[in-house]
């Protein structure tokens, strides 16, 4: 039952989709990419991957169910507008892409398990997956065993780079150093109080924000805090902030906390007009839940916002609206997320192969100038050049753009000097 | 760390942790309640005392949805009717899941464990397929926004007061119902002794239908209230549920009283020592604190005196 491709869909998206396939006659009327004039399976695909001379399988492997559905909704939304836009586009390699989306149900574990079964029984090319550090570390040396390519979507702390895996998200260093120079040199700010939540990902960036401020920007931490996966109650450390001063507030809190943490920063008096605070965990997915009058005023600082105003992504978030609905907000993951089933056929095709080797030998310099970000390149450690950006957050749960870095950025998931 | 600061600085931040510190009181008592009842009461160990809890806040956010929509002048008043829709909502549900589950339980206590988790994971993927995996933003009404400026240094979070009225409200409500009103010795009969009270003509699965509903509807208002602090999503209860167990059984299971000593002593001590450390340390030491408490006293701060 769970080899069904749309398993773990809630009902609203089956809803859509199978409004979608309603409207399946309308599109045979369009000129349809016709599959099977590519090259011969044989010559792309020498190493048993479940590829055909008409289509090719990849996996989708997130979480549906459980805590984190959350937050993997969006991306796995992402991955499968994506899929439907290249398979319109003519596929991959004159191959449509068929998905099997497997539920890792916020359980690592799982997500080991079903990583394996894509890629041993299923034999998928490619597997567009895992959200958390947790889940990609479970992840990770079965893709290594097995010789499989995962595309991971989220920003992360760093500190990894395989042969077998893509990050289309922003390691640490690239996501942080560009806010932390501008929050410096526009609030001149010299002060920073740190609060995340307690596991690898807040106390790895904080590290990392640690030293840039006292080595580079000559400034000083204040308070540095953590609290468990799932605090509610933080009226202590707003208390605490409120006795320290301090210019910025650095967050990096994640999940149900997040909610909790900013409603009570607005009921404690912070105005955030006033009192600087700079997150780098809170997008527009969050913000739905936090509700924008409770987080106005603060800056996030990633790289992609859903009011970015560029052709690609004008492009991107009505065609997002019209397969998810009107009302779907979408936030960093999910651009990253949809940046992996492009990259994954860029690099296809500069390699003229599925094989994984040869992907993984292809990957470095390859571009894609149609991301709603604007442009990505992928670095030779398998992370992706990209802008930073800082936003604001207004209202109407959306952010505003207020910088972003003249350049790409260069990932560094090793970063010397800050360890 | 004090060095630096102003007498008057100090002093308004001790009044202000002081205030932090009751709220966090209330919390706990709120979401206390409802399983002292339940727990304390009945004995059985409500695994889905969370999920009743996010019942009351997403009845909470239809309520606000709905007049949003369609009685927008009187937006400023929903939360009221809103709690007691949630209390109503929360308390059906519980009635119900005590006729199709938990009374089949009651000489197996332990299996009402397995039971209630096995609901918990039910009803938050019902949660999941009827209101999404996303969570839900709980528009308030202005006046519950921001905060009361005392003095010009001390402001006092106008949510923690609301919650804090509430929490002495239904404290008072439940104390009266159980010890002053004839059904609340019925309840206090069948705990004890449960043949014995159906000898003398009480029905007893009735006592215990309300009971558990009761219980469950004050989680309803519980999670109706912590809309305002927290997060309303299908997992949220999880974020509830080992806190409200800590609190009851710490304070001994079958005391109201025994609950709020414990509510008291547990987010005083955390928000005491979350003020001179970190978050995690203080959470880690209040734990230690109450188990090595525990271990000295099994049966909790306040025990029934009954014989055994």
């Amino acid at each position: 039952m769970s080899d069904e491709p749309n398993k773990g869909l809630q009902s609203p998206l089956r809803r859509k989709l199978l409004m979608g396939a309603a409207a399946l006659p309308l599109i045979s009327i369009l000129p349809r990419p016709s599959f099977g004039a590519g090259p011969a399976t044989a010559t792309v695909n020498t190493t048993g991957l479940a590829v055909t001379d008409t289509e090719v399988t990849v996996g989708i492997l997130h979480s549906a169910t459980g805590t984190m559905a959350i937050s993997e909704t969006g991306s796995i939304q992402a991955e499968k507008l994506a899929i439907e836009q290249i398979n319109a586009a003519g596929g991959v390699l004159g191959r449509k892409i068929k998905f099997i989306q497997e539920d890792g149900a916020s359980d690592w574990p799982t997500f080991a398990e079903k990583a394996k079964k894509l890629l041993v029984n299923d034999k998928v090319a490619a597997i567009m997956g895992c959200w958390t550090s947790a889940s990609r570390k479970a992840v990770l040396p079965v893709v290594e065993q097995y010789n499989g390519m995962l595309y991971y979507p989220t920003f992360y702390e760093g500190l990894e780079q395989s042969k077998n895996v893509i990050y289309t998200g922003q390691e640490a260093t690239q996501q942080i150093l560009a806010g932390l120079n501008w929050i410096a040199k526009e609030k001149g700010a010299k002060s920073f109080f740190f609060i995340g939540s307690d596991y690898i990902w807040p106390r790895t960036s904080n590290k990392i924000a640690r030293k840039h401020v006292e080595n580079v920007l000559k400034g000083k931490v204040v308070g540095e805090e953590y609290y468990a996966l799932g605090s509610t109650q933080f009226n202590s450390v707003i208390n605490k902030i409120k006795l320290t001063k301090p210019d910025v507030i650095f967050t990096d809190v994640v999940g149900g906390s997040n909610v909790a943490f900013y409603k009570q920063l607005k009921a404690a008096g912070v105005d955030l007009s006033k009192q600087a605070l700079l997150t780098i965990s809170v997008t527009e997915d969050e913000i739905d839940g936090i509700g924008g009058e409770n987080i106005a005023g603060a800056y996030a600082c990633m790289k992609y916002f859903q009011s970015l105003d560029n052709a690609n992504n004008k492009a991107f978030v009505p065609a997002f609206k019209k397969l998810w609905g009107e009302k779907t907000v979408i936030g960093d993951v999910t651009q990253a997320g949809y940046l992996g089933p492009w990259l994954w056929k860029l690099t296809c095709e500069k390699a003229g192969s599925f094989d994984v080797d040869k992907i993984a030998a292809a990957s470095p310099g390859v571009e894609f100038k149609e991301a709603p970000e604007g442009y990505v390149r992928i670095h030779e450690n398998h992370h992706l050049w990209s802008k930073t950006r800082v936003g604001r957050a207004k209202l109407d749960g959306q952010f505003e753009l207020i910088f972003e870095t003249s350049d790409l950025v260069e990932p560094d998931p090793f970063p010397k000097g800050y360890q | 760390m004090f060095g630096d600061y102003s007498i008057g600085d100090l002093g308004s931040i001790f009044v202000m942790q002081g205030f932090a510190g009751l709220i966090l009181f209330s919390v706990y008592v709120l979401m206390a309640l409802g399983l002292a009842i339940i727990f304390g009461q009945m004995g059985v160990i409500n695994m889905a005392h969370g999920e009743f809890m996010i019942l009351g806040a997403y009845v909470t956010w239809m309520t606000s949805n709905f007049f949003q929509a369609f009685l927008p002048s009187l937006f400023s008043g929903y939360f009221f009717l809103a709690m007691i829709l949630a209390f109503l909502a929360s308390g059906a549900l519980g009635m119900l899941v005590e006729w199709a589950l938990i009374r089949h339980l009651y000489k197996r206590p332990l299996d009402t464990l397995l039971a209630t988790w096995g609901l918990s994971l039910m009803l938050q993927q019902a949660y999941r397929s009827i209101f999404g995996a996303r969570e839900v933003g709980v528009d308030l009404p202005q006046w519950m926004l921001g905060s009361l400026k005392v003095t010009d240094s001390i402001e006092v979070p106008i949510n923690g007061v609301f919650v804090m009225g509430l929490t002495v409200l239904i404290t008072v409500v439940v104390a009266y119902v159980l010890y002053k009103s004839r059904w609340g010795r019925q309840v206090r009969a069948v705990v004890q002794n449960r043949i014995m009270a159906g000898a003398v003509g009480i029905n007893t699965e009735k006592v215990d239908r309300y009971t558990f509903g009761l219980g469950c509807g004050i989680a309803g208002i519980a999670g109706s209230a912590f809309t305002m602090i927290g997060s309303t999503g299908p997992t949220s209860g999880q974020l509830y549920i080992v806190d409200t167990f800590l609190v009851v059984v710490f304070g001994g299971a079958a005391s109201l009283l025994g609950t709020i000593a414990s509510a008291f002593s547990i987010s005083q001590t955390q928000s005491t020592l979350e003020f001179f450390m970190s978050g995690s340390m203080a959470k880690v030491l209040t734990l230690l604190a109450v188990v090595g408490i525990l271990m000295l006293r099994p049966q909790g701060l306040f025990a029934l005196k009954v014989r055994k």
